[in-house]
């Protein structure tokens, strides 16, 4: 159990920067997730945190100690991998225990500790197995076994669902979230997957060419990103980015002027800052609306054409163009069938405006 | 039904007969020197005079073997391929550990604990397969003269174990870059260092590659005649350099029998490492399953 900090850390090799300048610090019993499309440095910065790879500059605290020039074991860290990185030769009770064994901890305590683990994971029938006798799902349970006998201070997990079909990938997330609620150990989890982030995580941290683009509790990322690459990367389907035109309102409130086939249209009621309607007053802007954020109004609605519904069980998609450019509500089933002509209401308080060039949301 | 599958399993019938019959020709023909070898190395002097080379032998006496094994002369020694056979044993076995364990911790170096250049390093190495062995022979003999090993067996097990570094460790790189990086990575975070992870983990996984790395070296360096003929002299040297001086010196009626057997003698070491090995070799590759 520690917080770790991340500060200003740099990763270059050669002239390549692979992580440029990433600070984040999580609390005691955090689960933090990175976030990020492959190559945007997450695995790299793991490895860092894990002594795997070196710090080219900046300081890695685990606890308040710097860890910078400590080797992997001396990090008081366990690691789960993405192929899961069991020991081939050895049983299941080999790999848990191999650890233990290293650092020289007696033969009673070892059985008691990976017995203690095997319940807790319920795999005290695979312990005599070796790892290719084992399915992916029970592969990855002996790997978060052998992560738990060491009561780390910190959990590494890279991308360890990955390899997992969509079933057991739901119940494997399931379970990891249970195990961090039960251990109330720190947690850092690299993931390519925004579902994977959001279901998990107390903090999430995205992350794109070596940049964290947004580090926040996962609400805060879903509801309000910190710049459109955020809100494309988070959410399925994904945010709707549409440009329009940012007023005053009569009010002195936001307001945006989008075109719709049928003419413009108008969303008022955007939370955005006094000074920032004043600064952006009659210039383009670029608004995020979530699918959920469009629902059937009576006429006073945005005139929308439906050109495609793709009907999911819980909810229809409505595919419709705003602005140019293709937006999804997700609106009730049978709310709307392709070639429709319906009327959507924006819920205007939840609108994201971003800046038209830097692309980072405005507030 | 029965009449629809008649027409079926006869034609399956044919072509298992052509199948079968064109193996057996095969083998057979292939087989035939070693048959010429049997037959001959059992059949006395007089009886090989006498008649054909083909033919079963009408009585069949170890004579030859014996005489091969504890009593042919070779030079001015009348010892038989003994102590030549001996002599070959302390050579291969320590060059086959040797080189093998070399090669097994270059292959790991070099895909585990990856440096600068460390690509390049490999690449010169790999130099030394392609390198004739008529290439480093005077060279070679320098060295060992420099190193007081000239015309030893330790100077022949220093020459074969660094020639056969340059396969040894081909074949470890190779076997290791297909074992995920990760295993290294988790036992360097359970505290592993660098022999720990070599012995308890990538040598265990290595098995089916290090009976081939064996079986490759054990028959290279038992069959070598150039090195042992180049690098040894007289008592010191090798079973197949005692072998050529028994069949090609020969005073009076060449010993025919006595030659065959010596020949069979001298290959029955790599015929046992084939036949007992190669079941481990498959054994190894089934129970193998390193990747997830």
């Amino acid at each position: 159990m520690a917080t770790l900090e991340i500060e200003r850390v740099r990763k270059t090799y050669g002239n390549i920067d692979v992580l440029k300048e990433v600070s984040i610090s999580v609390g005691d019993g955090d689960f933090l997730v990175l976030l990020g499309p492959s190559g945007c440095g997450k695995s790299t910065l793991l490895n860092m945190i894990a002594g795997l790879e070196d710090i080219s500059s900046g300081e890695v605290r685990i606890g308040g100690e710097v860890v910078n020039d400590r080797s992997p074991k001396d990090r008081d860290i366990a690691m789960v991998f993405q192929s899961y990185a069991l020991y081939p030769t050895m049983t299941v009770r080999q790999n848990i225990e191999f650890g233990m064994k290293i650092r020289g901890v007696p033969p009673a305590e070892r059985a008691k500790a990976t017995q203690a683990a095997a319940e807790m994971l319920q795999m005290g029938h695979l312990l005599d197995r070796r790892p290719s006798q084992l399915s992916g799902g029970q592969r990855q349970r002996v790997a978060m076994g052998r992560a738990v006998v060491r009561e780390p201070k910190l959990f590494l997990f890279d991308e360890p669902l990955s390899n997992l079909d969509a079933k057991l990938r739901v119940d494997m997330r399931t379970e990891i979230k249970r195990l961090h609620q039960r251990l109330g150990t720190t947690i850092v989890y690299v993931t390519h997957d925004q579902i994977e982030a959001m279901t998990l995580a107390t903090r999430i941290a995205v992350m794109k060419d070596g940049i964290v683009q947004h580090f926040g509790p996962p609400q805060e990322v879903y509801d309000r990103p910190a710049n459109t690459y955020v809100a494309r990367f988070v959410g399925s389907p994904a945010m709707n980015i549409v440009s329009a035109t940012l007023h005053m309102g009569a009010d002195g409130g936001a307001e945006a002027t989008v075109s719709m086939p049928g003419g413009e249209a108008r969303i008022t009621g955007i939370p955005l800052s006094a000074a920032t309607i004043k600064g952006y007053h009659g210039q383009k802007v670029l608004l995020g609306i979530r699918p959920e954020h469009f629902s059937l109004a009576a006429e006073t609605g945005l005139p929308v054409l439906i050109d495609v519904v793709e009907p999911t069980g819980p909810d229809t998609l409505a595919v419709f163009t705003m602005s140019g450019t293709e937006v999804i509500a997700r609106l009730e089933p049978f709310a709307a069938a392709a070639g429709d002509r319906v009327s959507l209401a924006v819920k205007a308080d939840k609108v994201v405006v971003f800046d038209a060039a830097t692309e980072t949301r405005l507030d | 039904m029965a009449t629809d599958r008649q027409p079926g399993r006869r034609s399956h019938m044919i072509g298992r007969v052509f199948i079968y019959g064109s193996l057996l020709g095969l083998a057979a023909f292939y087989l035939m020197p070693l048959w010429v070898m049997v037959a001959t190395s059992l059949k006395s002097l007089d009886e090989i005079y006498a008649g054909s080379f083909i033919g079963v032998p009408e009585k069949v006496t170890f004579e030859a073997w014996v005489k091969a094994w504890g009593t042919a002369c070779i030079g001015t020694k009348c010892d038989g391929l003994k102590p030549y056979f001996v002599n070959s044993l302390v050579m291969v076995i320590p060059a086959v550990v040797l080189s093998s364990g070399i090669g097994a911790i270059n292959g790991y170096v070099l895909t585990k604990w990856r440096f600068k250049g460390a690509n390049v390093v490999f690449g010169l190495l790999l130099f030394g397969c392609f390198l004739p062995f008529q290439a480093v022979l005077l060279p070679m003999a320098q060295i060992l003269g420099w190193l007081g090993l000239a015309g030893t067996i330790p100077g022949l097990v220093l020459v074969h174990t660094v020639y056969g570094i340059a396969f040894t460790t081909l074949f470890f790189r190779n076997y290791f870059v297909t074992i995920p990086d990760e295993l290294t990575k988790a036992a360097q975070i359970d505290g592993a260092g660098f022999f720990r992870i070599f012995f308890s983990i990538m040598l265990p996984a290595a098995l089916p590659i290090i009976v081939v790395s064996c079986i490759w070296q054990f028959t290279q360096i038992w069959n070598d005649f150039l090195f042992g003929v180049s690098f040894t002299a007289g008592d010191s040297s090798p079973v197949t350099v005692a072998l050529n001086n028994i069949v090609n010196v020969t005073m009076g009626r060449k010993q025919y029998n006595v030659d065959m057997a010596s020949a069979m003698i001298a290959a029955i070491p790599t015929l046992v490492v084939y036949v007992v090995a190669g079941r481990y070799f498959v054994r190894g590759l089934t129970a193998g399953a390193v990747k997830g």
